[in-house]
């Protein structure tokens, strides 16, 4: 499953998360912006690697800024920015 | 019991992920007028996945899917199905044919899903004059149809007319749509009351609406809900009533009577099925037998 364009899901209000995805040529690059990144960032740069990898995506860039999200959250906005990327 | 429905624009995670918190019975989630078209796609992820990992504290869940006018109904139930909503909102409903559409492609992907049929029920959202008309044929269209729900706002368009606090203009709708659920053994749903400051508004309105036969209300903000609750909720007085009534007809069964009188009334079996209502939604509201003892 390939990205085959930049894609946005998310917005920057409490409780979501901004997500942007696009194509990259070998494996899976994650930045991240978090407040809570000192706590959790480990576990959420996990969470959207096991969401990718659930959605058989095997390259690309993706820059999440967090802005508290629950897990269910920062799942539907990867899904989202995903399904975007592919062209569906 | 479902005195209170909240809608929930499905977009939008804070107001989603509280619901559970707000206090009403049952839970919109819209991913109709609260979504824009260029979001639909991620509303519907997203009301998918808080369905699919959130708790909701009991509340019932109501998916307001797009109507099937529009090319996102079916990707709406595609997703939402799969997590099993006790309902789903079929706006725009003008006509039996309308919930025959909808209920035909819920079939089918209860069957593809493996889960019992009608597991999903249909509550028909009438907003149109053609509706309003077509209220007991909506009604009565399908065994999936557990409710109807009135949607003032978009009738009073179609009316062309003005929504007016008084709601005048929806007077001959709501008592339209309660004959017609009434007819068809359905529960009936009233619109919101949009000024989300008038709190005597609101409690005026749900009022009237309960005199009319209504069910129970919608909102649109969570600071109706309390009034909702209260105003569609059994009174004290009314449950200590129905506990009298009930004996009185155990008492009399037992003495092999058949007439009843309470306080110089005659007992007859509306006011035994009224009773029976009062009593099942008391103890499910966890107080009935609170009241029962003391009043014993």
């Amino acid at each position: 499953m390939e990205i085959i364009k930049r894609a946005i899901a998310g917005t920057l209000e409490s409780s979501d998360a901004y997500v942007e995805i696009e194509p990259n040529a070998r494996g899976i690059r994650c930045e991240l912006e978090s407040v809570v990144e000192q706590q959790f960032g480990d576990n959420i740069r996990g969470l959207v690697e096991e969401i990718l990898a659930d959605c058989g995506v095997e390259n690309a860039k993706i820059h999440i800024i967090d802005r508290g999200a629950l897990e269910c959250v920062i799942r539907a906005r990867v899904e989202a920015a995903v399904m975007r990327g592919k062209g569906e | 019991m479902r005195r209170s429905m909240l809608f929930i624009p499905g977009n939008t995670p804070n107001l989603l992920i509280n619901g559970g918190f707000l206090g009403a019975d049952a839970l919109i989630f819209d991913l109709e007028d609260a979504v824009s078209p260029d979001e639909k796609d991620a509303a519907r992820i997203l009301v998918r996945n808080i369905m699919k990992f959130m708790d909701l504290r009991g509340c019932e869940t109501i998916v307001r899917i797009n109507s099937i006018d529009t090319d996102y109904w079916k990707a709406d139930l595609e997703q939402i199905l799969p997590q099993k909503p006790r309902w789903i909102m079929l706006p725009k409903t003008g006509c039996a044919a309308d919930v025959l559409t909808a209920d035909a492609e819920i079939s089918r992907l209860e069957q593809r899903l493996g889960m019992e049929p009608n597991t999903v029920r249909l509550m028909p959202l009438i907003e149109t004059a053609l509706g309003v008309e077509n209220a007991f044929a909506i009604a009565s269209a399908s065994k999936r149809v557990g409710a109807i729900f009135l949607g003032a706002e978009d009738l009073t368009a179609d009316l062309r007319c003005k929504r007016t606090k008084g709601g005048a203009e929806i007077d001959y709708a709501r008592s339209r749509m309660v004959m017609a659920a009434r007819a068809a053994e359905v529960d009936v749903y009233d619109t919101p009351f949009t000024d989300v400051s008038d709190d005597e508004g609101i409690r005026a309105d749900a009022e009237y609406a309960k005199s009319l036969g209504f069910t129970g209300k919608a909102s649109i903000s969570p600071r109706h809900v309390g009034v909702i609750n209260e105003v569609f909720s059994p009174s004290r007085k009314d449950i200590e009533y129905a506990y009298e009534v009930m004996d009185a007809i155990r008492q009399a069964h037992e003495q092999g009577r058949g007439a009843i009188a309470l306080h110089g009334k005659m007992i007859d079996a509306p006011i035994v099925a009224r009773a029976r209502q009062t009593i099942a939604m008391a103890e499910e509201m966890g107080v009935g037998k609170a009241v029962q003892h003391e009043e014993s």
